[in-house]
């Protein structure tokens, strides 16, 4: 299923090449020379979302907004500025959907109280019956 | 013609299934038992006729007949014949087709071949796998009709997506769909058991081979739609907790939890009430998933409305089966008596543990894919993806992995905790020894997740082995054998998971032909870029040596175009070595002639699906080998009485 929404991906993308002469970004698919820089910048792209396919992240999407996305992350982190601000950065232009990375905004807090709940609950259930066997 | 004798299959089919539930509630409840005897046969007739219609389905495909609307919408006449063939499930009515089909199929191999259950309880299975396939014949009669025809037929059909004309098209959703489903026998059982209040370690012994099959089909279809997303889509990624994986993994998990749990069961008579539990979520999580699927609300809760009819056809299903299997549970779990007790360190604790552990795993996945869906209903769109799933079900799948070594080395009842880890000393050296190592080599360089992951592995890999040490190797049980593959299959598989992310190299380039790449150690010479075509597509191909040293082999990445639908494809050139994987991808014409390649050196990537392999392998001894004792035992048994 993975596959046709990639397929998707590749339909939307195809008009969009046909229409546009612009050349592509130039830091589109190109590695920053510094690999520490480059490794963060990938970092960063592996979390967020590419906007026409929806089920990739920009890191994996052929579409031609993702290659844009990817060009401006290098430039900045090029320029020196935190992956995390440009993370809040994207997030103000496009919305909370852009990041693969919950936020901690307040609708997210029952994300991540949800592992130690589940944990808690489990642990409690089991230990309530090993005592009760262990008496009986 | 052919199309309509399908129809008619299936009708026939779902009026069996009728007859079926019916026989079955008024020979069990009614007071006729004399109609018991009819159950067996309609559940047989009923899986031959889906079968029928099955059949009918891929000829119409096979021969291409336009006339049938699913066929014209979904092939093309000039498709190579495996994904004519193929194509016949790779749409929504012809995969709900082979569902029901999985089932009807499954549902004779009960009526057949089961002969450890007690006849009431047998029958009540069968109601049960009658019940859940009524629903689905309902829907697919009545809102996904496969046959249905067209007044005008087309000249020729629209085609197949190019991404799924792949071999793996022939593979991977009939495995994947034979597991899903194979859990409805396993929720059937489940109801019958609780219908006949037999929840008991006789029950637990015949529905155990059955979720082992199930288990083996599921672990080898998710396996195979992994390997074939990572080598069809071109992004060297092999999972993205995307919700249509997550969909498949949901059923894994619990089944996994349910196969430990009616061992458990099988073996102590204890976790009664839980396992009868599992085996209903496991098929619920199988109908979660092909609810979110087929109705489109994955993508966003508006796509629903595109097609109203058929999700909240699902989502009724869905409430019927879960919530009245769930009013059945907590009606008759009263009475049913809790399973013997256990001491704290023991093999019962210890799967206990794995059972939490898969519970909230799953738990973790079913609220982090359902999570944007509900935050988008009160009008904020999120996106909860691998960030969030590795760091939150990461630590707990590592826990998991350690307790599976513990686990096999525990005894049952009671254990001492010294001894257990007195035997678990050698995997904890490697572990210490490892992680020196690592840190000293890698520190800094590698994440926290795959540096645990890496330790993990190799102590795991060799924990893995010690059920075997010291047992004379050709007495030992075939179902041990089973446990230690399926267990060293984890192993192997975590550590290609491991090495994937710690140490894949990247290289991004754009390169005419004559230039020579150097990346990770190899060398790749760009020869030439030339169009050739295939059946129904022409492509630009690159030939490429690749060489590391030694002497040099030709890789030819393409960039291909389907006509029907107008679609491009990359397909990647893989080249497979014992070390790990190089990934080779050809993208666009780039200014000057030169062509935008990306490269991967994977290493040891292929160990993921090396160890996908060997844990279906180990469930498939391990059925072998319990149920080759049953036979051992009936057969000396018969020949004593001779």
């Amino acid at each position: 299923m993975k596959l046709i929404l990639a397929f998707l991906c590749t339909l939307l993308t195809v008009p969009a090449f046909a229409q546009t002469a612009l050349p592509p970004a130039p830091w589109a698919d190109r590695q920053i020379p510094d690999p520490a820089q480059e490794r963060k910048a990938k970092a960063l792209m592996e979390t967020i979302r590419c906007l026409t396919c929806q089920s990739q992240s920009i890191a994996d999407s052929g579409a031609s907004m993702a290659g844009d996305m990817r060009s401006q992350i290098r430039e900045r982190i090029m320029a020196g500025e935190q992956p995390e601000a440009i993370r809040s950065w994207l997030i103000a232009r496009y919305g909370d959907w852009v990041s693969y990375e919950p936020t901690a905004a307040p609708i997210l807090w029952p994300l991540w109280a949800a592992p130690i709940l589940l944990l808690g609950l489990g642990l409690l259930l089991l230990r309530g019956r090993i005592k009760r066997r262990a008496r009986s | 013609m052919i199309a309509e004798a399908g129809l008619a299959a299936l009708w026939f089919a779902a009026a069996l299934a009728l007859l079926q539930l019916v026989l079955a509630f008024a020979g069990l409840k009614g007071g006729k038992p004399e109609l018991l005897g009819a159950v067996r046969p309609a559940a047989v007739a009923q899986g031959m006729l889906t079968a029928i219609a099955f059949v009918a389905l891929i000829t119409l495909f096979m021969r291409s007949d336009m006339s049938v609307l699913l066929v014209a919408t979904n092939s093309h006449s000039m498709k190579p014949w495996l994904y004519k063939f193929a194509g016949t499930w790779g749409n929504h009515e012809g995969s709900m087709l082979l569902w029901v089909t999985v089932m009807g199929v499954a549902g004779a191999a009960v009526a057949l071949f089961e002969r450890a259950l007690k006849r009431d309880a047998h029958m009540a299975t069968l109601g049960g796998q009658a019940a859940i396939s009524l629903g689905f014949y309902a829907f697919l009669l009545f809102s996904s009709n496969p046959f249905a025809r067209i007044a005008e037929p087309p000249a020729d059909g629209q085609g197949l997506n190019p991404l799924l004309q792949d071999p793996g098209l022939a593979f991977h959703p009939p495995t994947l769909y034979l597991g899903y489903v194979g859990l409805s026998v396993a929720f059937s059982f489940a109801i019958g058991a609780l219908l006949t209040r037999q929840v008991d370690a006789a029950f637990a012994r015949a529905m155990r081979p059955w979720v082992l099959a199930a288990w083996v089909l599921l672990t080898l279809g998710i396996t195979a739609g992994s390997y074939w997303a990572y080598y069809e889509l071109g992004w060297g990624g092999w999972w993205f907790w995307d919700p249509v994986e997550n969909a498949s993994l949901m059923p894994w998990l619990a089944a996994t939890a349910l196969l430990h749990s009616v061992t458990v069961l099988a073996t102590r008579d204890a976790l009664r009430a839980w396992t009868v539990m599992l085996a209903v979520v496991a098929f619920s999580m199988s109908m979660v998933g092909t609810f979110l699927v087929r109705s489109g609300i994955l993508t966003s809760v508006h796509a629903f409305a595109v097609d109203p009819e058929r999700g909240s056809f699902i989502l009724a299903l869905l409430a019927i089966y879960i919530g009245g299997a769930l009013a059945l549970f907590g009606w008759r779990i009263g009475s049913v008596r809790e399973g013997a007790p256990f001491e704290l360190v023991s093999r019962e604790t210890m799967l206990v543990v794995n059972n939490l552990l898969l519970t909230v795993i799953l738990g973790l996945v079913l609220i982090g894919t359902l999570y944007p869906l509900m935050t988008e209903a009160f009008g904020h769109k999120v996106s909860v993806g691998a960030p969030y799933f590795d760091r939150i079900a990461g630590p707990i799948a590592l826990a998991l992995m350690v307790v599976m070594v513990a686990g096999p080395v525990t005894r049952w009842r009671r254990d001492q905790g010294q001894a257990v880890g007195k035997r678990l000393l050698v995997p904890l050296g490697i572990a210490v020894v490892v992680s020196a190592a690592l840190a000293i080599a890698a520190w800094g360089r590698i994440g926290i997740l795959p540096f645990l992951g890496l330790v993990i592995a190799l102590a795991v890999g060799v924990g893995s082995l010690a059920p075997l040490w010291k047992r004379k190797l050709l007495r030992t049980p075939l179902f041990t054998y089973g446990m230690v593959v399926a267990h060293l299959g984890c192993a192997v598989s975590l550590a290609g998971m491991a090495c994937d992310s710690a140490f894949t190299v990247e290289k991004l380039v754009a390169a005419r032909p004559g230039d020579v790449i150097q990346t990770a150690g190899w060398s790749i010479r760009f020869r030439q870029i030339a169009p050739i075509a295939g059946d129904n597509w022409t492509a630009l191909q690159a030939d490429m040596d690749a060489s590391r040293g030694g002497s040099s082999v030709l890789i030819r990445p393409q960039s291909r175009f389907f006509a029907s639908p107008p679609t491009t494809t990359s397909e990647a050139a893989l080249l497979t070595r014992w070390d790990g994987q190089l990934y080779v991808v050809l993208g666009e014409e780039v200014e000057g002639g030169r062509w935008q390649l990306r490269i991967w050196w994977k290493p040891f990537v292929t160990l993921i699906w090396l160890g996908g392999i060997m844990i279906a392998l180990g469930g498939a001894l391990a059925l072998i080998g319990r149920e080759r004792r049953g036979w051992l035992l009936k057969w000396r048994a018969r020949s004593a009485e001779a």
